[in-house]
């Protein structure tokens, strides 16, 4: 026998079902409850950067559009800085920039879209550099645990060549399905497959 | 420049469900067959949303009146209470909490369910707060009922409410669902089927909690809640200049 190590253990995951708009969308479940919904303004009017539009699909392992998906989105701000004490840029992070944002489709087609502004390139580990993302993250009924992956933007290519993640998927076919498409100017197109042809490359972070 | 912040231990993958489980249907078309991309965490990683009190109003984490129409709702007043902790066994303060749940009947407030049990006028069944300086949270609601569902022909869910919590990162996000202690329903659902490991359901059982329960008001379930812990080293292993 040896002394224990003490550490608790996570709380195991759970689906977030297909409901999942009650708690953290209730407008979406049809009914008014909080003053304010959290999530709704990625980048408020104003925020220094490119102002953008993004839109997509998550489709399942037959190719059928997952409706009652919920996406969480994570970003930096136009320099390359997140809104959170511990980026060392913090204080001079663009004022009222929320970088987070929850985004729901639509209930009829799966369709979902949000606005926001282009991220700048994030520092990396070992002083290397990450080409401009956003981090997603996805959770719905039949997904047992939240998935996590990244979108980046197809205009950045010389950065694409340098980003640590990007670098780091083994069948470089796969790389494009972190990479969005531009269908107009500030306009992207982002489709999430979860399985099969084209899977997405999901990420345990 | 040298990143201060550590990075979050390591996902232990076993504690948590597949993403494929036969069992549970649903999981099968929706679930990533290739491998996770293993990536070293970065500061897109260990920064995450942060929330204030401007974000939330008082009555948010009483289900029992903030979706009241002149009335109490029906069904077992509980407490549902517990801590924020993260694997180091430090507590998480000031970090979101969101739930939602059926009402008595089983039903939610949501325009796809159509389940027959009825709908309570006075109950809402959504409910957020944040943990306080020592990760405590607490709410008021109904204790929720069990309902039906197909996965197979005669499937139930048992009591259970859903839970969403943040952390400090965006990789400490976690949703799960939390049961109550003596169901009888607990064992025999395709959803808790999906924990691979006995010791798992056991964690998201709530224990019946007669201390914090209120007399001629309400019972009381305790929660607590695990989040991803996180190293006290620096991110590099080589000190560049210092
Ligand atoms: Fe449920």
């Amino acid at each position: 026998m040896t002394q224990s190590l003490n550490y608790l253990q996570e709380t195991p995951s759970q689906t977030a079902g297909p409901y999942v708009h009650i708690g953290l969308a209730p407008g979406a479940a049809g009914f008014h409850l909080f003053d304010q919904e959290l999530g709704q303004t990625i980048a408020p009017e104003g925020t220094p950067g490119e102002r953008i539009h993004i839109e997509g699909l998550v489709t399942d392992g037959t190719g059928a559009p997952v409706k009652d998906v919920l996406l969480e989105v994570w970003q930096a701000d136009a320099n390359g800085i997140y809104p959170h004490p511990e980026d060392p840029r913090f204080a001079q992070a663009a004022p009222g920039f929320n970088g987070w944002g929850r985004v729901i489709t639509n209930f009829d087609t799966g369709l979902w879209a949000f606005d926001t502004i282009k991220p700048g390139p994030v520092p990396g580990r070992q002083g290397t550099t990450q080409a401009p993302h956003i981090s997603l993250w996805l959770v719905s009924r039949g997904i047992n645990i939240g998935l996590n992956t990244r979108l980046y933007f197809p205009e950045d290519t010389a950065l694409h060549a340098q980003d640590p993640i990007l670098n780091a998927v083994e069948q470089r076919h796969r790389v494009s399905t972190l990479i969005a498409t531009a269908t107009a100017p500030g306009h992207y197109r982002f489709d999430i497959r979860l399985q099969g042809e084209g899977e997405t490359v999901f990420m345990d972070i | 420049m040298t990143l201060k912040p550590a990075e979050f231990y390591m996902r232990d993958r076993s504690q948590h469900p597949p993403a494929h489980h036969p069992g549970y249907k649903t999981s099968v078309p929706r679930s990533p067959r290739l491998p996770l991309l293993t990536l070293h965490q970065s500061l897109s990683e260990i920064t995450g949303p942060t929330f204030g009190h401007n974000d939330i109003a008082d009555l948010d984490n009483d289900l029992t009146v903030n979706f009241t129409h002149g009335a109490m709702p029906v069904g077992e007043r509980i407490i549902l209470h517990g801590r924020v902790l993260d694997e180091n066994a430090r507590p998480v303060p000031n970090t979101l909490v969101e739930i939602w749940q059926a009402n008595a009947s089983g039903r939610y407030r949501h325009k796809k369910d159509t389940y027959l049990g009825a709908l309570d006028p006075n109950f809402g069944g959504c409910g957020r707060t944040l943990t306080d300086d020592t990760g405590y949270y607490y709410f008021r609601t109904i204790k929720p009922g069990p309902y039906p569902w197909m996965n197979y022909v005669n499937s139930w869910r048992p009591a259970h409410i859903h839970v969403s919590v943040f952390g400090t990162s965006f990789s400490q996000r976690l949703i799960t669902q939390l049961y109550f202690e003596g169901d009888p329903l607990i064992p025999k659902c395709p959803i808790v089927q999906t924990l691979p490991d006995p010791t798992a359901v056991t964690r998201l059982t709530a224990a019946l909690d007669l201390n914090t329960a209120v007399p001629m008001d309400c019972l009381a379930y305790k929660f607590d809640i695990v989040l991803r812990g996180r190293r006290s080293t620096l991110f590099e292993n080589k000190l560049e200049g210092n």
